[in-house]
């Protein structure tokens, strides 16, 4: 290492006054960034990962605080400095990049000020003679087309690669010499998130700066960083060279997560630990007879879902078009109705689970909503299980017995359940609703197998949502769907928001739950990796159109549609797999 | 935006319709019989007759509905009973009262409650943040005819600062002449300095007392916004940019916390149109609100009909101002519309 580390962040330890007593988030953590290095900080959520990075800027909010250790940035002590000479720094020294590009920039400021906000607090009114002119530069340099107009949007009126690309341009404005990057991607689809962090590094490159890229993602991390920090509970358990600790990582944290990884090459089993997957599979298949061989009998030789040129069109008129006439903004190309859906067919058999896969916008939610019948479609037809339930009316479609037989996990855990229902109320709900168990004692007893089936804990029932982990909650989402013995489910990106290691552990389930119960899912993501893992076969969506279907493994291994292809390169892989 | 402004005058058709009829209809319902009370204790059977004939209260209330609603078309609010005055005209010379103290009012607690909600969120804990707890508290739980007496006891009755509550200039000085309405600016454009002195000592003590009233509501709200949009991730972004805390507090928080606030000022300036019933009464102001009140007990129904649909056309003018500001202050809502 030089002699002269960027930043030397040594035995930081990070804490939080909560009601409950002092909290370490980060305890004795060592990391240096050498000028020009990229360095990862991996690590699943509550690592400490995000509070490190607070701390070397110091905008920690007011219940924390450095309490051990220093952090040295370019020979100025962080820990020591006064607030303004801190606020100098920030910015113009050290900028940083957040997740949710949306939520970070100010909703009703135009992009162009807030760049400027930055430019007029950090360089002197003599060096430019023009701030407007420099943020109309920096939004160029983030390669956003038509700057001149762009700084004169808003960021609702962007789109959410397009505001992180604000972002960066409001962190790199003043030339920086170091960048953080909490999570830039994360949210954003494959394609920008490859476009985003391709740009990240062209232009810190450029620039030799150096860049700390805080992620879950090992696959993002190997991608683009030297060195890697492996960071878990608050403290730092492993760092080597990028190309080191995929070849060989030494801590068996490290170790799990990597396995945890979704990548080519591995089954799901492969992700769990070795110990733990073992047990998982012997289990399920120990369960797995009987039930399954009885719930697939019969009406073989006919799809379970069909659906055949399904359309969604939305009016286009609206406000905004309205206004946009009014004042002739734009000119009137578009036409009036916007397809979301635009004609689609496929089946899912019996017992068959097939991925819905594709970026945002392309349709694919409003598929499976049209499925589910939260939404009426324009034309088309709706076949589940033999009967039409393409005509059926959304509002009444609730009440009846077909609904039992189609559910639905939603992506996020957390607001996908009631705050105010306990997780054994959260289960019960739908067999209140359209089940046959009455009684307490009997609705309870339903829920403690339920709870039993997709591993979780008895004793956690009676807990709200809040006292539950991610994983539990995601079990509880499983477990309310499955209660009504469903025969379709619908799974729309139900490990979107969890851990990489849970995210494992959550797709097992699901799978051992489908060969137990004899469940077809119509699996809706954007990973088509997490998607090879757990169905048979793949339909690729864009711009409301499938453009590719087939067997997942021929898809991923021999894609045919252009797009496809773009999607499958644009994903960052970790160099090897490891055993 | 005038697509905008002209969408909801058109909505707020129907609600006023709706007014007109529920006023008529309770205005009928209530207890009281106006042509006795206007005929007077000693009156004969007969001469109340009569005079409910000439009121036309003898008819149908169909017919007296429609006779009523054909009046408003033609601006005509009707006469009131126990003045003889017309309604429209009367209430055209007490609006402007009320309204004066009511924005006086308003802007008081505006200033001393937003700068106090700003600063309790910025420090919270700190003795502002304990002060602005304590000072909405005590607004809330004072009713306004009570902190009124106690401002009147105190300032008029004990201390002798303020003039006698009664009504809104000293008796040596006239009234100037009207242009606004408004007494502060009335005497300011006729340079009546004098004057002027006397109508806002006149006004300070019953716009304190709304003032306190509506404190509360502002400054919490005012704190509880800024504390979440502090806690936003654009404002984490503003601080990791080393922009500077006044350009954080205002163009980055305080501009995005006024939008909740914006909606309680409407719903706050509805509440003191309300309150002023009570404090014109305590401070003789001879505005709309005891105007109403004094028709109401002697069952006069025009005046009671006239002016609860001049308060129904200040709720709609109102909450389009406030759309308006919003659409100013937030530009997602200008394109909605």
């Amino acid at each position: 290492m030089t002699a002269q580390p960027l930043l030397d962040v040594q035995d930081l330890t990070v804490e939080f006054t909560t009601r409950r007593g002092i909290v370490k988030a980060v305890q004795h953590v060592n990391i240096s960034v050498a000028k020009g290095e990229t360095l990862a900080i991996v690590g699943e959520s509550g690592s400490g990962k995000s509070v490190t990075s607070y701390a070397v800027m110091r905008i920690l909010d007011r219940a924390g605080k450095i309490a051990e250790g220093s952090v040295m940035f370019s020979g100025i002590d962080v820990k020591a400095a006064t607030e303004d000479q801190m606020r100098d720094l920030r910015g113009r020294e050290v900028s940083m990049i957040f997740q949710n590009p949306r939520a970070a920039l100010n909703p009703i400021r135009k992009v162009g000020d807030q760049i400027e906000d930055v430019l007029r607090t950090h360089v002197q009114q003599a060096q430019v003679a023009d701030h407007g002119e420099k943020a109309i530069e920096a939004l160029e340099q983030v390669k956003i087309a038509r700057p001149r107009e762009r700084y004169h949007a808003y960021p609702f009126e962007l789109s959410g690669g397009m505001c992180q690309r604000v972002v960066i341009a409001l962190a790199l404005a003043c030339n920086p010499q170091l960048l953080i990057a909490d999570e830039p991607t994360t949210g954003l689809d494959v394609t920008t998130q490859k476009a985003v962090m391709d740009l990240i590094v062209e232009l810190t490159k450029r620039r030799a700066m150096s860049t700390i890229l805080i992620t879950h993602d090992l696959g993002l991390a190997a991608a683009y960083c030297d060195r890697v920090v492996v960071m878990e509970k608050g403290r730092v358990v492993e760092t080597a060279k990028a190309a080191d600790i995929f070849a060989s990582p030494q801590h068996p944290y490290t170790k799990k997560l990597m396995r945890a990884t979704p990548r080519l090459g591995v089954s799901l089993r492969d992700l769990l630990p070795e110990e733990e997957g073992a047990t998982t599979s012997s289990a399920s298949v120990a369960a797995a007879p009987g039930q399954h061989t009885s719930q697939s009998e019969g009406k073989s030789d006919q799809p379970l879902l069909r659906i055949e040129k399904l359309v969604k069109e939305y009016p286009r008129q609206g406000a905004t078009a309205v206004l946009g006439k009014l004042f002739s903004r734009k000119p009137p190309v578009e036409p009036d109705v916007f397809r979301a859906v635009d004609g689609i067919s496929f089946a899912i058999g019996h017992g068959e689970s097939v991925g819905l896969v594709g970026e945002s916008g392309c349709g694919k939610s409003t598929t499976s909503m049209m499925v589910m019948r939260l939404l009426d479609q324009t034309s088309g037809l709706i076949q589940f299980d033999g009967e039409d339930i393409g005509g059926i009316q959304p509002a009444a479609f609730a009440r009846l017995p077909q609904r039992s037989r189609i559910q639905m996990v939603f992506q996020d855990p957390t607001d996908s359940l009631n705050p105010r229902f306990t997780a054994a109320r959260a289960i019960a709900d739908p067999i209140m609703q359209l089940g046959d168990i009455k009684g307490r004692d009997a609705l309870r007893a339903r829920c403690e197998e339920l709870a039993t089936m997709v591993g979780l804990p008895h004793n956690l029932l009676d807990r709200f949502p809040h006292q539950l982990s991610g994983g539990q909650k995601a079990r509880v989402g499983i477990a309310r769907a499955i209660a009504l013995h469903p025969k379709l489910v619908i799974l729309d990106e139900p490990t979107a928001a969890l851990d990489v290691s849970v995210q494992a552990v959550v797709l097992n389930l699901l799978q051992d739950l489908k060969a137990r119960l004899g469940m077809s899912y119509l699996f809706v993501s954007h990973d088509l990796n997490v998607v090879r893992l757990l169905c048979d076969r793949v339909i690729v969506m864009r711009t409301g159109r499938i453009v590719e279907e087939g067997s997942s493994e021929r898809v991923l291994s021999d894609p045919k549609d252009d797009y496809t292809k773009e999607l499958l390169t644009a994903i960052p892989h970790p160099p090897l797999p490891v055993h | 935006m005038l697509t905008m402004i002209g969408k909801r005058l058109m909505f707020a058709i129907p609600s006023l319709i709706g007014v007109v009829i529920v006023t008529f209809l309770l205005t009928r319902a209530l207890p009281g019989d106006p042509a006795a009370y206007f005929a007077g204790p000693a009156a004969t059977k007969e001469a109340v007759e009569q005079i409910r004939k000439k009121l036309g209260l003898d008819r149908p209330l169909i017919e007296q509905f429609f006779r009523y609603t054909n009046d408003l078309a033609h601006g005509d609010f009707g006469n009131s009973l126990t003045t003889g005055q017309p309604v429209a005209a009367e209430i055209r010379n007490r609006l402007p009262a009320s309204a004066e103290l009511t924005l006086l009012g308003l802007i008081v607690s505006i200033v001393i409650a937003i700068p106090l909600g700003v600063l309790a969120a910025t420090r919270p804990g700190s003795w502002v943040d304990h002060l602005c707890r304590v000072t909405t508290t005590a607004g809330v739980s004072l009713p306004v005819f009570f902190t009124g007496l106690v401002l009147v006891y105190v300032f008029y009755f004990r201390l002798g600062w303020s003039p006698a509550p009664l009504g809104r200039l000293d008796v040596f000085y006239s009234a100037p002449p009207t242009v606004t309405g408004f007494y502060l600016i009335d005497t300011l454009i006729a340079r009546d300095l004098e004057a002027f002195r006397s109508a806002l000592s006149q006004l300070i003590l019953p716009a304190t007392t709304l003032a306190i009233f509506s404190l509360a509501p502002i400054a919490r709200m005012t704190r509880a916004s800024m504390l979440a949009v502090l806690a936003s991730e654009f404002v984490r972004t503003a601080r990791a940019s080393g922009l500077s805390p006044a350009t954080v507090i205002v163009t980055y928080a305080f501009r995005n916390a006024m939008l909740p606030v914006i909606t309680t000022l409407s719903m706050v300036f509805s509440f003191l149109l309300g309150a002023n019933v009570l404090v014109e009464k305590v401070f003789a102001w001879p505005g709309i609100g005891s105007y109403a009140v004094e028709a109401l007990i002697s069952s006069d129904f025009a005046p009671v009909q006239g002016f609860v649909l001049t308060m129904a056309v200040m709720y709609v003018l109102l909450n389009l101002v406030i759309d308006i500001l919003y659409g100013v202050i937030d530009p997602r809502v200008r394109l909605e519309g």
